[in-house]
């Protein structure tokens, strides 16, 4: 059973921003996928799988790329060329 | 190399298109002068791309997605993006944030997702080809619901590099048009190895669809035309297979066990993959700029709870649940056995048979607004995800209709055998049409 705790903690750690009056509607949607998810249970199989390749990467090599203007010209807040984002400390 | 352009006006009742390209610019080749319609969530360089998510509203992508880049090179004209659900996530295109595309065969049903846009534009007779993605079925549900044929293929099989990612390891681009013929070609253009996709194989597409089936073995699974599956539907698909054995196919009744449980380790797999592919929608980069003022939480907040849909958010939750401690063990890590077992099921099948046949869909396209409830719009996914799951190709071509709406047969094949399940799907439509 999802709490409406549970789903405001989620949605704090998905940075998704939950209204106190959408938690209802969410948890009650989320309780009713959960719990057709429990199907899974009943799953049998040891888990491993074997793959043929891993890691397809190419050599570390630099190659042409966008210029800075083209990189930064999709940032709502820019500074001398640079991408501006919010305060981190 | 000469460049033309041609004139794009069409009669977009249907809302069909985000974005129209009116004169767009082509060059010459396999494809010159075809207007090809591009679902939105495809990046197109110098072309609004939004994956039809106000998070993206204004984004004009700095480059091209390697399939749009090779369709130019034969000669297409991109004559505009089109409407999907928010990326790519619903099964009705109802929801996009730029309102619902209609279904051209009955303008008060859905049209089917996420590329229904791209399905619309076909149906509609709008352009004669377009590019969809499917994560789940996106491509070949709307195109059952609307009449048309669409190929997910095997993947790998074409690059993603471009496609604005929501679950990458199920996700593929494939194409779209009103027959097998089209499909196959436009599959020629964009199949092939891409060093900028590291899940890219070196498998070329060259065929031309043959409509001699005679031996092919054929197997139906039960599931497909079980529990959940309009009888009506069962009934116009169990004709079509009919017509194939009378082609000198040979079916072979067959079972998938693991449909279980396919359904709810896809939507475990795919909403983990989202939470963590849409993390990085948080107004910096691309979209409504974040509040620099604000605390990096509080400032992304606000961005991506007025950006994102509801089913955006819903599953970005049920995907950071999935993923979160104490509950990883359950949920993702199942999932991705159950994943395994159905692969393994597939494979299973196809040391017997060539392909596997049932309905797209277990219903016609439902009315707007009638699957209100997210759980049932899942639902709806349970005959087109086992595909995803094991990456093997399927197409949806067009068997019958029921209540004047058309129906899909479904027809799946062994990995990396795209060339088989088009020449199934031609020798149906070849017969139907004599």
């Amino acid at each position: 059973m999802v709490t409406e705790k549970d789903v405001e903690h989620i949605g704090e750690l998905a940075d998704i921003g939950i209204d106190t009056a959408e938690l209802a509607t969410f948890t009650g949607q989320f309780n009713a996928i959960v719990e057709y998810f429990d199907v899974l249970d009943r799953v049998q199989g040891d888990g491993a799988v074997a793959r043929d390749l891993y890691n397809v990467l190419r050599d570390d090599i630099v190659e042409p790329s966008l210029s800075q203007d083209e990189a930064t010209r999709n940032a709502g807040a820019q500074e001398d060329g640079f991408i501006k984002a919010p305060r981190v400390m | 190399m000469a460049v033309h352009t041609i004139s794009f006006e069409p009669d977009d009742r249907y809302n069909a298109f985000l974005k129209v390209c009116a004169k767009p610019s082509h060059g010459e080749g396999k494809l010159t002068g075809i207007a090809v319609a591009v679902k939105d969530n495809i990046s197109t360089q110098g072309i609004e791309t939004t994956c039809a998510s106000k998070i993206l509203k204004g984004y004009i992508p700095p480059y091209d997605a390697h399939a749009v880049g090779l369709i130019k090179a034969t000669g297409a004209a991109v004559a505009g993006k089109t409407n999907m659900d928010e990326f790519g996530m619903g099964t009705s295109t109802e929801n996009s944030a730029f309102g619902p595309t209609l279904n051209p065969c009955d303008t008060g049903r859905v049209p089917g997702g996420s590329s229904g846009g791209s399905a619309a534009a076909v149906a509609a007779g709008m352009v004669r080809m377009a590019l969809g993605t499917d994560t789940g079925g996106s491509i070949r549900c709307p195109a059952a619901f609307c009449g048309i044929v669409g190929l997910k293929p095997t993947y790998g099989r074409v690059s993603r590099y471009g496609l604005i990612a929501y679950a990458n390891s199920l996700e593929t681009i494939g194409p779209m048009a009103k027959n097998v013929a089209d499909v196959s070609l436009l599959m020629s253009v964009i199949a092939g190895h891409d060093r900028k996709d590291t899940t890219s194989y070196n498998k070329p597409y060259t065929h031309t669809p043959s409509a001699d089936i005679k031996g092919l073995r054929i197997g139906i699974p039960e599931e497909y035309f079980g529990k959940g599956v309009d009888p009506e539907v069962a009934s116009v698909v169990r004709k079509a297979i009919g017509r194939l054995e009378e082609l000198g196919a040979v079916t072979v009744p067959c079972s998938i066990p693991s449909m279980e449980y396919a359904l709810a380790a896809y939507y475990v797999i795919c909403t983990s993959e989202a939470s963590s592919n849409l993390a990085r929608f948080d107004g910096v980069r691309y979209g409504p700029a974040a509040d620099t003022k604000k605390s990096w939480h509080a400032a992304y907040q606000d961005v991506r709870k007025q950006g994102f849909g509801p089913e955006v958010r819903r599953r970005i939750m049920l995907g950071t649940f999935a993923l979160s401690s104490g509950y990883y063990g359950k949920y993702y890590a199942k999932a991705q056995i159950a994943r395994e077992n159905v692969r393994k099921d597939f494979t299973r099948l196809f040391s017997n048979v060539d392909v596997l046949c049932g309905p797209t869909m277990p219903t016609i396209a439902f009315k707007l607004g009638e699957k209100s409830d997210p759980l049932s719009m899942y639902l709806s996914d349970i005959l087109t995800v086992p595909v995803n799951l094991a990456g093997i190709p399927a197409i949806s071509v067009p068997c019958g209709k029921v209540q004047g709406m058309p129906v899909g047969l479904q027809v799946m094949g062994r990995q990396f055998e795209d060339e088989r399940v088009i020449d199934v799907a031609y020798a149906y439509e070849q017969a139907v049409k004599q």
